[in-house]
Order: structure tokens, then sequence, then C-alpha cells
């Protein structure tokens, strides 16, 4: 199969030719014979295939949600081709058996590669470490493991949890939150919450988490991995650690990367509407400048989408009652176009290196995040940033319609996903 | 005038000087011996309370009546809402029943914002969470008025929790517009971090500001506060922040104390204060029913 006329990473027309799921030949090429299959990509940006560091498929237990096959097939229409499953699922994916599931119910689907996280404690209750190791020799060959939607807060394990998963080259994802400063917390903390009577998610709650954790994985010379860096103070933190040497990765989420918590107030949506609550809480347009900057300069070193699907009728409530988190596959490239690309931050290899080869080292993918290079994996994504359109979640394949971006007009469209060779989406639907 | 009426910062100083003005001619109904009017007749005010406040209730139910609309009560305990219906469930319910005004009191701040979305009548904001509770700030307001004429330049002390406080944001908003010089008085953990973008001035002593106030407000403070670290005691606090007789008397003659009610008489005011005649807090709640009276007025669009 040749795809004709992309341009790899925003460069010069060329064309791909794709022989058994690997890239054979990049340069101008014209068909072998008169069946072999081609695609004109009429100048659409080649980048490798998306790794989203953290997404969350619901399966098993929230499957009104989203299941594996529907987030999958939302991974691959926003031109992704592996995203990390994440643990809190009902049975939390804290066995060997939790996690071989997910990841089989991903082989089967084909539309996107997924790598399941495993739960560094038991029922993500933080008081017992949960089988990491079984989790790492199972068929799903875990390497990331995190309790994300709650923090591991307890030190002691906290450090014990950092220090084991050496054994395996594995990474523990921190989600940052020191739990006492954030009871009962709605948004974030500040001008905004002050008015709405909202109780206060301070930023202080995930710096303070932020920094011992890059102190206790400095002590014992671990990898750590931040999750959904929401604040300009957190940046800071991470640049003094990683100036220091240690082996510290970050990552943004694309909503944190564009939107200010004064849409609580003042959204087209009315104020107080749940569609914009999220953990952590959107900041402020100071700390969205901070984050920018920081995906810039490798501060910050990935975009994960901390997609979270929810049930309408989870989101349809007054403020304190609804969910916590929004969708964001279908949506993340455009947001990063908007945010970084258009403004003059990063260009397209940026872009690839924090959407697809970063996420997949810290993911330990081999198979994934390589460079559109002849002998590589053939995952890539055809995007024409050229269009602006209005979102429009009716035509999402998630299962769950939660986008903060419904109305909003952004720039970009994934035309075409290919996984291994195998185009899982073409003239930007699934095939 | 807007069509809701959920914040103080909905009103500006011409419709909250109309608002109070109409009161003020309502009041005079209310000294009639037959006090109804027919103003509102045939239109359906719905009480819609999803936490308990008899107080607070019977305020509006009074003033709807007064004005003869229809009036119903749908209080969540014991009603489907107990059962996990959900709020917007509830109110397309009252959609269907056709409620021309709903007045509402929510334990989620901004819940009557949402309510807003799914139904096509007035909402009326009778205290939602922490966020604001605009006919108290309206009620305060009036009775302020009353005793000192005109605000402008007026200087208000709160004194309280106005953390977690209602009435303070929407006093503080409602003031701010009718021109009155507002200082809030509180420990510093009882403060909003952002207090400082507020239209008002902030002190941690509240001797220090008495002897300048014209009315000092005291605000409810809940003993559980105490063991959220917000303070040490409530011996403490009524030390610090308590409008004792002592302080009282360092207040200027012709100054008022208010409070919103539920009193902790001992806690942030002395029995003597509270049942002194420079106190308003009995006034207060009559007043609560003229000016609710003039709110729904106004939101149906009734005549006099």
């Amino acid at each position: 199969m040749i795809i004709k006329n992309v341009r790899i990473l925003g460069g010069d027309l060329a064309d791909i030719r794709i022989e058994n799921g690997v890239i054979a030949e990049i340069g101008q090429i014209a068909a072998e014979s008169a069946d072999e299959q081609s695609i004109d990509g009429q100048g659409a940006i080649a980048l490798p295939g998306l790794v989203d560091l953290h997404t969350h498929l619901r399966e098993p237990g929230r499957e009104d949600a989203e299941t594996v096959l529907t987030g999958t097939q939302s991974a691959a229409r926003g031109g992704y081709t592996a995203v990390h499953a994440m643990a809190n699922t009902m049975p939390v994916a804290d066995t060997a058996g939790v996690v071989e599931q997910v990841w089989r119910l991903g082989q089967e689907g084909g539309y996107c590669d997924v790598q399941p996280v495993g739960a560094v404690t038991v029922g993500l209750e933080g008081k017992q470490l949960a089988e990491l190791g079984a989790m790492a020799d199972s068929a799903a060959r875990v390497r990331v493991f995190s309790d994300d939607g709650k923090c591991v807060d307890d030190a002691v394990l906290m450090r014990r949890a950092l220090e084991y998963v050496k054994a395996f080259d594995g990474v523990v994802a921190q989600h940052a939150q020191e739990p006492r400063l954030t009871s009962g917390a709605q948004m974030n903390e500040g001008v905004v919450s002050g008015r709405l009577g909202l109780t206060g998610w301070p930023a202080v709650a995930e710096e303070a988490i932020i920094a011992r954790d890059c102190l206790l994985a400095a002590h014992v010379g671990s990898r750590l991995h931040v999750c959904h860096v929401s604040t300009a103070g957190s940046v800071e933190i991470l640049r003094w650690a990683k100036s220091k040497g240690w082996n510290i990765t970050a990552e943004v989420t694309p909503h944190h990367l564009l939107l200010t918590d004064e849409l609580v107030e003042d959204s087209p949506n009315g104020p107080y509407n749940p569609i914009y609550k999220v953990n952590p809480p959107l900041r402020t347009r100071a700390d969205v400048e901070a984050l920018r900057e920081a995906l810039a300069d490798g501060t910050i070193d990935i975009v994960a989408t901390d997609h979270a699907p929810h049930p309408v009728e989870d989101k349809e409530t007054e403020w304190a009652a609804a969910a916590m988190g929004m969708i964001g596959l279908e949506t993340a490239l455009s947001v990063v176009q908007e945010a970084m690309v258009d403004t003059g931050l990063l260009d397209w290899a940026g872009v690839a290196e924090r959407m697809s080869l970063a996420p997949a080292r810290i993911g330990r993918l081999s198979a994934h995040g390589n460079p559109l290079e002849v002998g590589a994996p053939a995952n890539l994504v055809l995007y024409n940033p050229g269009v602006r359109t209005e979102v429009d979640p009716r035509g999402f394949s998630s299962k769950s319609r939660n986008t903060p971006y419904e109305g909003m007009t952004l720039p970009g469209r994934v035309v075409a996903t290919f996984l291994r060779g195998k185009p899982t989406v073409l003239e930007g639907k699934l095939v | 005038m807007n069509k809701h009426l959920i914040s103080a910062a909905d009103l500006s100083k011409d419709d909250a000087l109309l608002i109070l003005d109409t009161a003020e001619e309502l009041a005079r109904v209310s000294e009639r011996s037959i006090k109804k009017l027919p103003t509102l007749r045939g239109r359906t005010v719905v009480n819609l309370f999803f936490e308990d406040s008899t107080r607070t209730r019977i305020s509006f139910e009074a003033a709807a009546k007064r004005l003869s609309a229809d009036v119903i009560n749908f209080s969540a305990k014991g009603s489907s809402v107990s059962k996990g219906e959900s709020l917007k469930d509830t109110a397309l319910t009252l959609e269907a029943m056709g409620a021309d005004a709903v007045v509402m009191r929510h334990g989620a701040s901004g819940a009557p914002y949402r309510l807003a979305t799914w139904i096509k009548g007035s909402i009326v904001n009778a205290g939602d969470g922490t966020h604001e509770h605009p006919t108290q700030a309206l009620l305060d307001a009036f009775s302020m008025r009353r005793r000192l004429g005109n605000l402008e330049g007026r200087k208000v002390t709160i004194v309280g929790d106005v953390l977690h406080s209602r009435v303070a944001r929407s006093n503080v908003l409602l003031l701010a517009t009718l021109g009155a010089d507002v200082t809030l008085v509180a420990p510093p953990t009882l403060l909003p971090v952002s207090v400082d973008t507020w239209p008002c001035s902030v002190s941690y002593d509240l001797d220090s500001v008495l002897p300048k106030s014209d009315v000092v407000m005291m605000l409810r403070v809940q003993k559980e506060r105490m063991n959220a670290a917000y303070f040490p005691s409530e011996r403490e606090y009524s030390r610090r922040y308590g409008l004792d007789r002592d302080r009282f008397a360092r207040m200027p003659d012709d100054a008022i104390v208010m409070h919103p009610g539920p009193m902790n008489r001992g806690m942030e005011i002395a029995a003597e204060v509270a049942d002194s005649s420079r106190s308003t807090i009995v006034e207060q709640v009559a007043n609560g029913v003229t000016i609710r009276m003039a709110v729904l007025y106004l939101l149906l669009g009734g005549e006099i």
C-alpha cells in the first residue's frame, strides 16, 4: 500500500509505502502494480501514531460510560494507535487477571493497542501494595502503575512503590493531590471559587505532593511520572527537579493547556455547568501560560488526555453532585494545535515527540512512538491542520459526550489513522 | 430586572432601589388589617426546599400568599428527592405543573443556575450552599435603610464566618452596589483566600473597626467549624470576634446591630446585645416578608 502526498512532521511532500505492517519505503514512489492500493494524503501532515499515557476506558464496570471498544474507536478517531488504560475500573485493575482482560479486549477490537496501567495499591485504597510484579509479568506486560483518581499520599507506601517497580523497569504515575487539603474540593481555589462559594482545590495540594515525590524518587533512584500537571508552581518544582538530573517525567492534559476556571462562572453553557468539572480542576490563565511554556521547553514531557467518559446523568446535575472529568481523545490533537502550534510554541516534530515518542518511551512501548522511518512499524496518523470546524460531540465515537469543547471552533482534523499498516480511520471515519 | 434573582450581582443600583422602594409601599399594606393584595392571583409559586429552613420558607410563603399567589411547598424530605430523584427530574416535574416562579433553597452552590436551564419560570434563590442568599441581603439593606436612611457612604461591618456564608457574599455585592463601605471582620481562616478581590475592606481586628461602624452585622458561626481547625475553641472565637456588652458599648451611639439568624447567643452575640433596642433582629424577620413580596411582585410583573 502506498500513502501518497503526505508531509512527514510537516516537511516536504513524500509518499510512504507500507508492507507487512512496516514502513518499507519513503520518497517519490510509483505503484509497482495496478492492484497496489493507494491512498492520497492530499498534503496532510503525517505523524507517528499518537500514544496516550492516560486514558479511562471504564471497562470493566462502567460500560454505560465507555467500553474498551468504543474508547479505542474514539482513540483511533483522534489519531492514537496506543492508549494506556487507567486502573480505576470496577473491579480495579490491581491483579494480573484484570489487566490481561483489558489488554485482550483491546487486541480483539483492533482499533488501537491497549496497554493497561496497574493499580499501585489494592483497590486504590492506599493501604497495601497491589501485586505489581504479577501484573508486570502478565501477558499485559504492565510497566506503568498508578492509583490515578486517588493520590498515593502515604509517603512510605509511595517510597516503597517507587523502589519496588525498579525490578521490572516500571514507573509510578502519581495523581498528585494532598487529600486533606482537598477535602470536598470542587474547583480551583482562587478568585472564582471565592465568588461562587465552591470549596477550593488549592494549587499547593498538587505542588506539595510533587515536591515530596521528586525528593523521594531522587532518594531511592527511581523513575517518577507526574500525571496531569495543572499549576505554574508545579512547573517550577519540576524544572528544579529536572535540573538535578532526576529521572522524572510529567504530563499535561489538553484541557489544562486551553481552558481556565473562569468558565465555571461564565460560559456559553451557563454558570456552574459541570461540563467544566474535572480533577485536577481548570486553573487560571497564568497557569495555562506556564503549562504551555513548560511543554514547549520540555519541563513537561508529554500531552496525555485523561479522557474521562461519564454518562449524561452524571453531568446533568448541580455542580457538587456531578462527576469529575472530560473526554478528550477525539479533540486532543486539535487542542494541542490551537494551544501550542498555532501560537508558535511547538512545531510538528515537537508535537510528535510529546504525543507519541515520549509517551511510548515512558510507557516502555517499543512498538509505538517510533520516528516515521523505513523499518518502523506503520503506526501513523494523517492530519489536516488547515481546516477549522465547530466541535459537535454527536459525531464522536466515544460513548460519552462530556466534552468542554462543544460549540467551540477548533483547528485541524484527523484524516486517517494506521495501526501496523491497517487503516483504522479513513477520511475521518472509522474503518 | 433580570428574569431571575439568583445573585445580588444580578441587580443594578436602579433594580435594587426599585425593590427597596416597592417594599416600602408594600410595608404600608402590611400595616392594614387586611394584608392581602390580589396582585398574583392565579399565579403559582413553588417553594422548593432541599434544606430544612422553616424561617425562610415561611417568609416566602407568607409573601406569596399576601400577593394571592397559589403556593406549593415542595420539601425534599420524604419526597421523591429522598428516593434519589435528580434535580433535573424535579425541575421537569415542576415545569409540567406550570410554576410561574420557583423559590429554591439548596445545599449545593449554584443549584439555582442549573434549575434555570430546565424550567421556564422565574427563579428566586433562597440560599444556595455557600454561594448567595440575595433576598436576605435585600431585607438587610431594607432594614438598614429604615433605620439609617440612605446607605451611600454608610459603614457596614460584617463579622464572622465569611468563607461559608451566603449571606455575606450577597451582602457584600448588594451593599457595594448601593454605595455602602463594607468591612469584613473574621479570623483569617474564615475568609476566602481571594477576599482581597472583593469590593470591600478586610480586617482581623474587630475592636479597631467597631468605633467606625454604622452597622455591625454578626454572622452565625457553626460550632462544627472548630473540628476542622478553623478556630481553636468556642470561647476563643467569642473572645476575639463575639459582640459582647463591652464591644457593644464602644460602638457609636446610633449604630445598629444585625443578625440574619438563627443566632448562637453567647457565641457570636451576647443576649443583651441581641435584645437591645439597637438590634434590628426581629425587624429583619418582618422585613423579610415585605422584601420577598416586592421581589415576587417585580419578577412576576404583577400590578399593585
